[in-house]
């Protein structure tokens, strides 16, 4: 099936028949969003998510307002790792270290030199990039369950590199990292304009919105690509990928860079919204829970990344907020808010990879056609043709039929 | 001298240790392929276990060594029959994902139930040491390697002269053709699953022994034993015996001289050291030293 996902995108096969020449190239290559805007219900969605997106944080309180930007800060680290292991099946559990890269990274620059986040934030993903770079080579030799082992290393290598090197990272004690700042405006007291003062968290909530969109822009873009489809052949069958000329090595690196430099920007985000750090912030747990964020919303999906972030990061938030009435879920009670959210984590990883291996977004795609089932309509084409196109793969494999609604039905 | 001696015999008890947590992983891997991850927390399950029961229950330590390794095999087979079992033949990564969603449960419920405090392992010796001329020997870590070398001869002799060893040894060697000779492949991984776990227990309560102490990081110790069983090979459990005490002496050597050798290096240096050369070994032998390369078919 490899060379099907090498070609360029199709249509999907049930569409209307598309007009001919040059108005169906212009037509197939803005993809979905094309035949989407012609919809008007369809038009509707896409504004009033727009709505949301911009205006969740003026309907909540201050709790979920911080509680919302740390999850786009979070989605936007996903989107990177979903690059490289939802993408290009390379399992690794080294994602701290590129964030921790980023967030001293950006902290040093910003905070030592004082740099505009116009610079530092961009610095810190170029230095995680490079880091991945050099790092990348490493997966060219180990495959699979090596490489996850190699990645685990390189956290423990980070937390010395941190705890050792205290000019750069503060030491065991921690080091207080700078607020955003662009020219005049300090995210750090909040900004405002034209009379309306944003609060902090408002700030890095936008923040955060705008570079994820850009983000998942850009790796949409990358995934219809040659080096998407490049990066889907490794994936499926490194061996096959390679006979038909993928060039492996190439692939592999670029997809550690991309994941990395993402990780980066995240990490100096995530660094500057938490505002101090200590070196132990930055350890296997919370590669793990990258891990479950691109398990549990569905790997090599556009909405993935995203929803694992809300479900990984907004559930001990909500824990948090109801220990207060619940009482047998707090500290002093039967179970630690904390304790509670990684054992549902633990559940909710190994009940998705038996039950439902694309994530929140292969429930909704299942949810939808079962719907359209039951109410007698057939599903929205798309839809269909997603989940008609292949047989979902299992596992690393399930991005296949996410990726076929991105690329039309890859014809098995 | 004295140093020297003394600190290798600190790295072999360390090494016993790690081979231990390095049999327990490739008893899994060689057997289905599975590379359990919740190897670390089923050792501090096993450690915190036995260690309620001695310090709790008023169990006799060696009873209660027997009952913490008993239910740790348990949870370690009760995780193949109710989980694992239905992911065999799916992607690496959907079992790595799915050990290391037992291993957060684990790491969240054991300081929930237990406290997320230090405790003893409750074993009879202590901080008592043998003492020969100048050296120092604490009877836990002679006890430790005693047990290690048992364990590891005990399921070197269980491979070799037993039936299940047998059908163990061809599972690993061609799942399929085992089926076809009619081996019971999922009694085999069952079995498999829980040595795993027992061993993890041994492994526990020897690595909480004085001066360390039984507590909720411990199943870090694991992820430190991961540059054993690569040096030696995923599926060799020649190469994770040797590659376990391999690594416990290297650490044990740099933890001993590297601050007054190379002091620029940082305290924590040692803990690292066997990373590094986890990543030498690598990318020289991507397949460990006793590893062997899998054919490839297209």
């Amino acid at each position: 099936m490899t060379d099907e996902l090498l070609r360029a995108p199709q249509a999907p096969a049930g569409s209307s028949a598309p007009p001919l020449g040059a108005a169906r190239d212009l037509r197939l290559a803005r993809g979905r969003n094309g035949r989407l805007a012609r919809r008007p219900a369809a038009l509707a969605r896409r504004l009033a998510l727009v709505v949301v997106a911009l205006g969740v944080p003026f309907w909540v309180d201050g709790y979920w307002r911080s509680t919302f930007a740390f999850v786009l800060i979070a989605a936007i680290g996903a989107l990177g790792l979903d690059v490289l292991t939802g993408w290009t099946g390379q399992i690794s559990l080294g994602h701290a270290f590129f964030l921790a890269a980023g967030a001293y990274v950006g902290g040093y620059l910003g905070g030592h030199l004082h740099l505009t986040a116009a610079l530092w934030i961009p610095a810190a993903g170029v230095a995680a990039g490079i880091l991945g770079a050099v790092t990348g080579p490493a997966a060219l030799r180990l495959r699979g369950l090596y490489l996850a082992i190699v990645t685990i290393g390189l956290v423990y290598i980070g937390y010395y590199v941190l705890e050792t090197w205290t000019r750069f990272s503060g030491g065991p004690g921690g080091e207080s990292l700078p607020p955003v700042t662009f020219g005049s405006w300090n995210f750090a007291n909040g900004v405002t304009v034209a009379g309306h003062t944003f609060t902090r968290s408002q700030c890095y909530y936008y923040l955060a919105l705008l570079l994820l969109v850009l983000g998942t822009g850009y790796v949409r873009n990358v995934g219809r690509s040659n080096l998407g489809r490049s990066m889907v052949a490794v994936r499926d069958r490194e061996l096959a990928a390679a006979v038909i000329g993928v060039n492996v090595a190439r692939t592999k690196i670029r997809a550690f860079v991309i994941s990395s430099v993402l990780a980066g920007i995240a990490g100096a985000l995530y660094g500057s919204f938490l505002s101090f750090a200590v070196p132990s912030d930055w350890g296997l747990l919370l590669s793990i829970q990258y891990v479950v964020m691109i398990v549990v919303g569905g790997m090599a999906s556009t909405w993935g990344p995203l929803l694992g972030a809300l479900f990984v990061v907004g559930l001990p938030a909500l824990l948090q907020n109801v220990s207060t009435t619940l009482t047998f879920l707090s500290n002093n009670g039967v179970i630690s808010p904390g304790s509670a959210s990684e054992v549902v984590y633990g559940v909710f990883l190994v009940v998705f990879l038996l039950v439902e291996p694309g994530g929140v977004v292969g429930l909704a795609r299942r949810l939808t056609r079962w719907v359209a089932r039951r109410s007698g309509y057939p599903a929205p084409r798309r839809l269909a043709a997603a989940t008609e196109g292949s047989p979902a793969r299992a596992g690393a494999g399930a991005g296949t039929d996410a990726n076929a609604a991105d690329a039309g039905p890859a014809a098995e | 001298m004295t140093t020297f001696v003394q600190l290798l015999f600190a790295g072999v008890a360390l090494g016993a240790i790690y081979a231990l947590v390095a049999l327990g992983f490739t008893v899994v891997y060689r057997s289905s392929r599975v590379i359990n991850f919740a190897q670390g927390a089923l050792l501090a399950l096993g450690a915190f276990v036995t260690s309620w029961l001695v310090l709790t229950e008023d169990l006799p330590f060696w009873a209660a060594f027997v009952v913490g390794a008993l239910l740790t095999a348990l949870v370690g087979l009760g995780f193949q029959l109710g989980v694992v079992r239905f992911a065999i033949g799916r992607p690496e990564f959907t079992i790595v994902m799915l050990t290391l969603g037992l291993a957060a449960v684990i790491g969240a419920v054991l300081p929930t139930l237990f406290g997320n405090y230090p405790r003893g392992n409750g074993d009879v010796w202590g901080s008592s040491a043998l003492h020969a001329g100048s050296f120092e020997f604490f009877w836990v870590q002679i006890w430790t390697i005693v047990a290690a070398v048992v364990v590891l001869l005990v399921y070197g002799a269980f491979t070799r002269f037993t039936r299940y060893g047998l059908a163990m040894r061809s599972a690993a060697l061609d799942p399929e053709a085992a089926i076809a000779v009619g081996i019971p492949l999922r009694r085999v991984y069952a079995i498999a699953w829980f040595i795993a776990g027992a061993v993890a227990c041994v492994g526990g309560v020897f690595l909480g022994g004085y001066p360390s102490t039984v507590n909720p990081t411990m199943s870090n110790i694991a992820l430190l034993a991961f540059p054993a069983i690569i040096l030696g090979g995923l599926d060799s459990p020649t190469g994770a015996i040797v590659g376990g005490f391999a690594i416990g002496v290297i650490q044990e050597l740099v933890q001993g001289y590297q601050p007054e050798h190379a002091p620029w290096l940082g305290n924590d240096f040692y803990l690292i050291a066997p990373y590094l050369v986890m990543i030498l070994v690598l990318l020289i032998r991507p397949y460990g030293l006793f590893g062997s390369k899998p054919a490839e078919r297209l």
